[in-house]
């Protein structure tokens, strides 16, 4: 699915990914953590293509295809999603036109004719379901006005209409209430098949505890400095990141 | 001075022609505005409300005048048609700066509403032609009124409704068919006078093309008497191509309890220049200002407005917007005038701009003057760049970055296309906007000869 390896990339000259390899196989849910600022959006927002970052070295394909030469657009197309930890308000764009847009550019790229209006409108329906999203926010302006939750519920809603290969959820958790935190969760789960795979960014195991990943992964200073199970996750709950900085040789 | 002595020499020549082609009601204010011409000149850069625009330099090349008013040949019916479709309306053509009489019947119009030529009715306007556009204030009203021959009047008679929108087309056409010679490019001035008594209502959309890929350059007045109670709406849109300049000087006069909408439209320019001077005269009156400008290339557009609150309780909302790309220049300048006890006067106005280019410029001047003490006046600007978070937000769901762009530009300008009275107007703008944005929208589309 995803192959990185040997990834550098900084944000005007800081540089704050110093080489990330991370390989990630169909099926698989990876979940990373690591302490604040350690480069965790920022590994993300590079998969993606964000234009505020630059890539200084190293390489990452995505299902044998050169990630980094690809526009973002063409890697959604490809089948890359990004729960945005900061969904973006848009004034003006309703939910449906916006959707339309996504869907049936991915669809161009494919080859295939657009949805008509009845078939999309039963796609929405049926979608909105996997998140217990209110119809009437189909026609409101993307994100705009839209709760915390609901906007972390868009998020896994578009992820359900564009049905992506690999998706990274980028602290899709953060400021989430008990309730809603599970309905996302079981957003994700009913979405997840043999051939997807997910990247879950977050800073607590009780996400983890829901969509349970098969690896975790710990990020700091730009490197992933350590790769454990699910138990990992729980040892950072109960003890901090102090042990690991220690184990590397860091105070 | 010195673009004005080729209008005051083609005066002085031609003065008797002028007046035996025009009506007199007409012909009284002439010599008139003349000297008031010859005094002002063009308004300069310096004067406060042409400071965006060069008029002089606009008014420098020689353009032909058709002052023996000749005919030229065309059938506008043929040469236009205007799709705006579910739109029905009485359809008027004005060819350059001449009511285009025909045989077609408007049967359609309710008992004493007028729509016609002003030659036809001297009465009417003699009483009201020239009150408003006072020639002494503004050089370009001046050289209007010098020169205008014929103009429009539209007349709707007390507690007459007229339903049916009135559509005017303003036809710019140089060249007649089967030319054999070179014209010259064609200079024109339209005048129009829109009269409602009390209680009346009307709708009327004037749509500016051109016909010709010639050089244009239209002067327009248009004053309008809103009477107490009564309701206008009245939508200026310009279609026409980058050899077009368009001068435009609107006047309105609001009575007691009255309504008014104006909408100002430039979907395709040269260089475009809307004045609008509305004046609350009594009180519970209310308007609605919106503008909608899409610029690129080198096209010019800037709006100036001036409302004066002149009485207690008048509702003013003004809201325009910009979206500019390659080295186009757009302006407005905006100027709300509450004086001394017109108290209870609520007043916004808003002008927001999108700049695409670092080449583009926005001029924005939002300006209040109070001299009442009870008021609720807001007044606000920005100018500024399309979000890129919301651009790559989007281009992460699979939207090409050219539609992302083209989405959030149709939202901004769908903001101010969306406070529009006229349903199928605004269903036809949404069209319209969403072709230009996409650059398939050359020139007019309505026209067949643009084609």
């Amino acid at each position: 699915m995803l192959e990185v390896r040997n990834l550098h990339a900084k944000i005007g000259d800081k540089e704050i990914l110093k080489g990330i390899d991370l390989v990630i196989n169909d099926g698989e849910t990876h979940a990373i953590m690591g302490p604040n600022g350690s480069g965790k959006s920022t590994l993300s927002a590079v998969l993606v293509g964000n234009p505020l970052y630059e890539v200084t070295e190293g390489e990452a394909f995505f299902n044998g295809k050169n990630l980094l030469d690809m526009k973002p657009e063409d890697r959604a197309h490809e089948g890359l999603f990004l729960s945005f930890q900061y969904p973006v308000e848009i004034p003006g764009v309703s939910m449906n036109n916006f959707m339309k847009a996504a869907i049936n550019e991915k669809r161009k790229y494919q080859g295939l004719e657009p949805l008509n209006a009845a078939e999309f409108l039963k796609l929405m329906r049926e979608k909105r379901k996997v998140v217990e999203l209110d119809s009437k926010l189909a026609n409101r302006s993307v994100n705009e006005g839209f709760s915390g939750g609901e906007k972390k519920r868009n998020e896994i809603f578009q992820m359900a209409m564009l049905e992506p290969k690999l998706s990274i959820l980028d602290e899709t958790d953060s400021g989430l209430d008990v309730d809603a935190m599970r309905i996302v969760a079981e957003g994700v789960n009913k979405l997840q098949t043999p051939e997807t795979s997910c990247i879950v960014i977050t800073h607590y195991d009780r996400l983890l505890e829901m969509i349970k990943p098969q690896f975790v992964h710990v990020l700091y200073k730009g490197k992933i400095v350590k790769t454990g199970g699910p138990e990992l996750a729980q040892q950072i709950q109960e003890h901090g990141y102090d042990w690991i900085k220690e184990e590397i040789g860091e105070e | 001075m010195g673009s004005e002595q080729q209008y005051i020499d083609l005066y002085k020549e031609a003065r008797e022609m002028i007046f035996s082609h025009a009506p007199e009601p007409m012909n009284v204010v002439r010599d008139e505005a003349f000297e008031h011409f010859v005094s002002s000149g063009f308004p300069t850069r310096k004067v406060e409300r042409y400071k965006y625009t060069d008029i002089q330099k606009l008014f420098e090349p020689n353009f032909g005048v058709n002052i023996n008013r000749l005919q030229i040949p065309v059938d506008p019916y043929e040469t236009f048609r205007c799709d705006v479709p579910n739109l029905s309306t009485s359809l008027y053509f004005v060819v350059n700066d001449m009511f285009y009489h025909d045989e077609k019947p408007k049967g359609h119009l309710p008992e004493g509403v007028i729509v016609g030529s002003m030659r036809d009715y001297p009465e009417l306007v003699s009483k009201y032609y020239a009150k408003q556009a006072k020639t002494s204030e503004d050089g370009i009203t001046a050289l209007n009124t010098m020169l205008a021959q014929d103009g429009m009047l539209i007349y709707v008679p007390k507690n007459v409704k007229v339903d049916r929108a009135i559509q005017v087309i303003n036809i710019l056409k140089a060249t007649p068919q089967n030319a054999q010679r070179v014209v010259p490019d064609l200079m024109v001035n339209r005048r129009v006078l829109i009269i409602l008594e009390t209680n009346a209502e009307i709708k009327i959309l004037f749509c500016d093309h051109a016909a010709d890929d010639r050089n244009f350059l239209a002067t327009q007045v248009i004053e309008a008497y809103v009477g107490e109670n009564a309701s206008l709406d009245l939508y200026c849109m310009e279609e026409t191509h980058h050899k077009n300049v368009r001068v435009s000087n609107v006047y309105i006069d609001q009575q007691a309890n009255s309504r008014v909408n104006h909408n100002v439209i430039t979907l395709h320019n040269g260089v475009t220049r809307n004045k609008l001077d509305l004046t609350f005269n009594g009180e519970g009156a209310e308007c609605q200002c919106y503008g909608c400008v899409i610029a690129d290339k080198q096209q010019h557009v800037d709006n100036n407005t001036l409302i004066v609150h002149k009485v207690p309780h008048c509702t003013s909302t003004e809201l325009y917007k910009y979206v500019l790309d390659d080295k186009a220049t757009g302006a407005f300048a905006g100027r709300v005038l509450v004086e001394h006890g017109a108290q209870q006067t609520a007043s916004q106005m808003t002008n927001q701009n999108l700049t695409a280019t670092k080449e583009a410029r926005m001029y924005t001047q939002p300006m209040l003057e109070i001299y009442a003490d009870d008021v609720k006046c807001a007044h606000g600007s920005t100018v500024g760049q399309l979000n890129d978070a919301a651009l790559f937000y989007m281009r992460q769901r699979g939207i090409p970055l050219k539609e992302a762009k083209l989405l959030l530009q149709n939202a901004f300008i769908n903001e101010v296309i969306d406070h529009m009275q006229l349903e199928p107007l605004r269903d036809r703008l949404h069209y319209l906007v969403e072709k230009r944005f996409r650059g398939e929208l050359n020139k007019c589309t309505g026209c067949k000869l643009c084609k």
